[in-house]
């Protein structure tokens, strides 16, 4: 991974308020990377301070190994597609594509060359007379990345971009910009607070919580293995269990005593050490739902409960077990190979069992 | 806006106004055009029978210097007021709450003293011997001898002075709309803060600047107390005239044949205007 871009202790306050919390990141040539986190957790901060339109209190960012920390946006080799896109209203969309170059004092022939090759990229030849007013959500995002696009940015920010526009175009841009990425080579920086969005968009996503970088990693990473608690919660649903680790085996296994449900085996990817508080962490669709109690083995936990409530989402149904003190969630996917054959009812008791590979040990919060 | 209101109902809410208009504006502009083609009497009225007399009269060559220096006095006044509006504008939209209900009230507060008294202020302030005039010849940067009052300069600094707030008005209603993210997106794609200023927000503000433009040149065309107060002699406008018609030549369809023409010459701009902006409205929906 070549360091492109360069977020070096970046760090931001607004009056007693710490946007951005002693930030580090790198980001590799012609990557698409997503700032993935809650409003208000410093991601649309981070972003302005890489457009420029903020100053960092502290720290330093480079592109290409130039540091730009102190220029203004209008020299730094980054462009943005804006939230609400932010299109010049009195000019054609031709000319908002143009704008870019014509500040640049682009050669008129080269200023007509990139911007027919812009409008052909987001196809939008035959919209180029028209006014930003006269086009849809979709076809006004469509001008923002190329009014962007047409100046080569090295870096080029994106923030929520697909936040303004309904659920079915919503997905149609998804691939769209997948395909533009693939295109273009661009290294894409993506703001987003959906994590459904930041998956399918980036090969890397940073998630942030209250300033500070939570986890970086590719999208399977930080589902199947997320460091804390808060990445489990924000990237897809989780079940927690707090206990202490009661038996070390070998392979990094570890037998674990949960007060009140029992004792699972589960996989830990760091060094645990004996009777040592830790907190597990189990993704409701790595739990197995049966009506009879599974085979016993070595390999699987396993835990009876009572159905307390259930949800039907047509390609899987949600249930909400309880077992003593826990409330668990469990999902089933319905298949005539998987479930097919049980149907628990609310107030039925249910055996939920998880291999211990599916189950990961995150970090105890105070 | 009340969609489901029929359209002839919504048209009766501007009955009232229009009857104030017809009867308090359009009639008596229609009154100032007929006394134009009436004959004056000795005694200052208006004669009986018609004549076309008057508008000979008044195509008098004379006229020609008094009509040139009015437009291009009011052409000025507009220009200037307009570049001292804009930045003003911008900034009162963009400062906080407060500080705007500030800047508001400041750009209000002339008006609420009359407006012969300030344009007296002005008179006694810019007096060779007045404390302005003795301030400057004191610093050296005027000569001894300068005077500050009774030329040209002096009406359009003053007209300036009365018509700022009319530019500054419409123009700040316009930048509330604005959008300042433009600015921003026009800086992230390269133009530096002055070309964002020009390229983005002054076109973003256009209605407003055509508004202000219109109300300053268009007050400024009637102006006949400023040139009279603070001008010299040779610096007449075409109000100075009209009321020297009315008042010292008591020569009431001469006046208004004066009147009548300049009523034309600001009517037939902003029908233009009007039309324009109409038509870059259909353009935009």
């Amino acid at each position: 991974m070549d360091d492109f871009l360069v977020i070096d202790h970046v760090s931001k306050s607004f009056g007693a308020q710490r946007a951005v919390d002693d930030v580090s990141l790198t980001v590799g040539k012609g990557e698409a990377f997503s700032l993935l986190g809650p409003s208000g957790c410093g991601k649309t901060t981070l972003l302005r301070m890489i457009a420029g339109f903020e100053r960092p209190d502290r720290g330093r960012i480079l592109v290409g190994g130039q540091d730009i920390t102190a220029l203004p946006p209008e020299l730094r080799p980054v462009n943005t597609v804006f939230q609400n896109y932010a299109l010049f209203p009195h000019l054609s969309v031709w000319e908002n594509i143009a704008f870019g170059l014509r500040m640049s004092r682009r050669p008129r022939e080269e200023i007509r060359s990139g911007v027919d090759r812009m409008l052909e990229l987001v196809r939008l030849s035959e919209h180029a007379r028209k006014r930003p007013g006269q086009l849809s959500g979709g076809q006004r995002q469509r001008v923002a990345i190329a009014r962007a696009l047409v100046n080569r940015p090295q870096v080029l920010l994106l923030d929520e971009p697909l936040a303004a526009l309904d659920l079915k175009l919503r997905q149609h841009m998804l691939m769209e910009l997948n395909t533009i990425h693939e295109q273009v080579g661009t290294t894409f920086i993506y703001v987003t607070h959906d994590q459904g969005e930041a998956m399918s968009l980036s090969d890397r996503i940073a998630v942030m919580n209250a300033g500070k970088v939570e986890q970086v990693d590719t999208p399977e990473h930080l589902y199947e293995m997320p460091r804390t608690s808060f990445v489990a919660t924000f990237i897809g649903d989780a079940n927690f269990f707090t206990g202490i680790a009661v038996e070390l085996q070998h392979e990094g296994y570890v037998r674990v005593l949960i007060e009140g449900l029992g004792s699972p085996l589960v996989l830990s990817n760091g060094e645990l050490s004996a009777n040592q508080k830790l907190r597990l962490m189990v993704r409701p669709e790595k739990i197995s739902l049966t009506l009879k109690r599974p085979p016993s083995g070595e390999r699987v936990n396993a835990f009876s409960g009572i159905v307390e409530d259930m949800a039907y989402f047509g390609s899987h149904t949600r249930y909400r077990i309880r077992a003593g003190e826990h409330s668990i969630l469990a999902q089933l996917q319905r298949s005539r190979f998987s479930g097919g054959e049980i149907d628990p009812a609310r107030g039925s008791e249910v055996w939920m069992s998880f291999h211990p590979d599916e189950a990961r040990v995150v970090r105890l919060e105070a | 806006m009340t969609a489901d209101q029929p359209p002839s109902r919504q048209w009766l809410l501007t009955l009232p106004s229009l009857a104030w208009l017809s009867v308090f504006f359009v009639i008596p502009a229609i009154l100032v055009i007929v006394t134009a083609f009436r004959p004056a009497d000795l005694q200052g009225g208006v004669g009986a029978g018609w004549t076309l007399a008057t508008l000979k009269e008044v195509q008098d060559p004379a006229y020609l210097p008094i009509l040139w220096r009015t437009f291009w006095l009011s052409g000025l006044t507009t220009l200037v007021c307009l570049a001292l509006a804009l930045p003003m504008a911008f900034q009162m939209a963009r400062v906080g709450q407060r500080m705007r209900q500030v800047l508001l009230l400041l750009v209000v507060i002339p008006f609420l003293s009359n407006f012969l008294i300030r344009i007296f202020a002005w008179k006694s302030l810019l007096h060779p011997e007045g404390p302005l005039t003795k301030l400057l010849i004191g610093l050296h940067l005027i000569p001894e001898n300068a005077v500050l009052l009774n030329h040209a300069g002096t009406v359009l600094l003053v007209l300036v002075y009365t018509q700022l707030p009319f530019a500054i008005l419409p123009l700040y209603a316009a930048a509330e709309k604005f959008d300042f993210g433009l600015l921003d997106a026009a800086r992230d794609l390269g133009a530096g803060p002055w070309r964002s200023f020009s390229k983005v927000f002054v076109p973003g503000v256009q209605r407003g600047l055509v508004s202000a433009a219109v109300m300053v040149f268009v007050c400024c065309l009637g102006q006949y107390v400023i040139p009279q107060m603070v001008g010299g002699t040779s610096d007449e406008m075409l109000g100075s005239k009209i009321a020297q018609r009315v008042f010292s030549d008591r020569n009431l369809p001469h006046a208004s044949a004066l009147a009548g023409g300049l009523m034309l010459a600001v009517l037939l701009p902003m029908l233009v205007v009007v039309i324009w902006q109409g038509l870059s409205r259909k353009e935009v929906t």
